[in-house]
């Protein structure tokens, strides 16, 4: 039997964003195990809730992660709105909608860009990049903040979009498709990049159910589950496919995220032809008393916002349960059987989002 | 299967002008709608302490007595809600970012506001 040693893989590593620590044990070459340990950026977001009124802690639940920010709030508002039965004006429904969409095409265009550097393709980062900054001035243009958008609120939105702007934006996505096109082939064709990532991390259709995989990393497995079929928001009233692929490799993964660059862009479309006029938001009195578990569909997964309010201005219990973290079981299940030389490519390849798993 | 995939951005990339832009000796994007900083005007402050309140990173300070509003740039974390809560609107937000600093301090502004006279026609009712 070979001797097997561990090597530490971050919490500093060049290619990790966020500070994750693995400690690898490996023969030879090949990977046996990983332990995974997280708890490098802890925050107290939960704690929190106990000393900010309900109303505010909108900016702190948005806070919880730099990429994903807008639907943390979303989710957050719509779990204060179930419990206290507060019915959104339809219009604040589909901005809600078309920003937490820009925010996949955002956290998309961030990851393929992360993931191209995972692999040493830098020219490709930097041109997945140089595509996101433009969603992100649409970002600036409407809500007046590029990464924190701070435009929801409980009962609605803080922020219109007058219609003309929205026909704007329209027109706008149509140039980004195009460039998104040209961007996706390089990740789906090209050679190199199909080298480094097909049959690399393989995660089987049984395990990713049984270990609860969700998002983009089941999805490339072949389970076809998305949150936003389930309806919240505007979503149905809107057509949302579902992308899979069966491979369960980096390769099936990066194609389901390039693909849904294109159910975002669709979908997005879809709720500027159908944005009816009206008012944007409803006046929140009292305060919340009871509990909801609000689940949404982020860029990484399923997110889950458990609250509980007792009748006061201060809510008893926030819970934030972020896609990362279930899919950490799946990671080290990958991870076991691969090369040393291809484990940033498959711990890129879910997406890791640390901030968020920490709260 | 596709080799030189890459080769149409690249020429692109070549021919064309940086995307980047060298903030701070460029200015930064900005939007009508950006969020900068805060600031306050002191002859509209009423004192009504709505904006220490509500701020979410209990960034602001206000002294009744010697009539000073404080904000601390440090904490504070540009998420407009003093500038959606204010009564007078003396709160407003600039779109220019605040310039980095080496030392933590806190910016003070006068509050110059004199609540006007009551009007002498109620107290001639009365009597």
């Amino acid at each position: 039997m070979t001797k097997q040693i561990i090597v530490p893989f971050g919490p500093q590593h060049p290619v990790l964003p966020e500070p994750i620590h693995l400690d690898l044990v490996l023969e030879d070459e090949r990977v046996v195990d990983a332990i995974p340990s997280i708890g490098y950026i802890h925050r107290g977001f939960e704690k929190l809730v106990e000393k900010r009124e309900f109303t505010e802690y909108v900016y702190i639940a948005e806070r919880t992660c730099g990429i994903c920010s807008f639907i943390h709030g979303a989710t957050y508002c719509q779990g204060i709105e179930q419990i206290m039965n507060i019915e959104v004006p339809e219009r604040a429904d589909y901005l809600r909608t078309i920003w937490s969409e820009y925010s996949r095409l955002h956290s998309h265009l961030l990851w393929l860009g992360c993931f191209a550097d995972s692999f040493g393709f830098e020219n490709l980062f930097m041109a997945a990049w140089r595509i996101r900054e433009r969603i992100l001035d649409v970002f600036e243009q409407t809500t007046g903040g590029r990464v924190i958008q701070g435009s929801c609120k409980i009962g609605g939105v803080r922020r219109d979009i007058a219609n003309d702007k929205l026909t704007g934006m329209s027109r706008d996505l149509d140039s980004i498709q195009k460039e998104i096109e040209e961007l996706t082939t390089v990740f789906l064709n090209d050679d190199t990049v199909r080298h480094r990532t097909r049959n690399i991390g393989v995660l089987s259709r049984d395990d990713a159910y049984h270990l609860g995989a969700v998002g983009p990393t089941a999805r490339g497995s072949g389970v076809a589950i998305d949150l936003r079929k389930t309806g919240y928001g505007a979503y149905d009233r809107l057509n949302v496919p579902v992308i899979t692929d069966s491979c369960g490799d980096c390769y099936s993964r990066c194609y389901v995220r390039c693909k849904e660059l294109f159910t975002s862009i669709d979908l997005i479309q879809q709720a500027i032809t159908e944005i009816p006029d009206g008012p944007i938001d409803v006046k929140v009195t009292g305060s919340p008393n009871g509990e909801y578990f609000m689940r949404a569909e982020q860029p990484r997964g399923e997110l889950v916002h458990y609250l509980k309010g007792n009748g006061t201005k201060f809510l008893v219990r926030s819970r934030i349960r972020t896609p990362t973290l279930t899919n950490i079981p799946p990671l080290v299940k990958m991870l076991q059987g691969c090369e040393l030389a291809d484990v940033p490519v498959i711990v890129l390849s879910i997406d890791p989002c640390i901030s968020c798993t920490e709260r | 299967m596709g080799f030189f995939e890459m080769t149409k951005t690249a020429l692109k990339t070549v021919l064309s002008r940086p995307v980047t832009i060298l903030y701070p000796y460029q200015p930064a994007k900005k939007t009508s709608l950006t969020r900068g900083h805060v600031v306050q005007d002191g002859s509209k402050c009423i004192s009504c302490s709505i904006c220490v309140k509500k701020c979410p990173s209990q960034a602001i300070l206000l002294n009744k007595e010697a009539k000073t509003w404080q904000i601390d740039r440090f904490r504070c974390v540009v998420c407009n809600s003093c500038v959606d809560t204010c009564p007078t609107r003396c709160l407003s937000m600039d779109t220019q970012y605040t310039a980095p600093a080496s030392v933590q301090g806190v910016e003070v502004f006068t509050i110059t506001y004199v609540k006007p006279p009551k009007p002498e026609k109620k107290e001639e009712t009365k009597e």
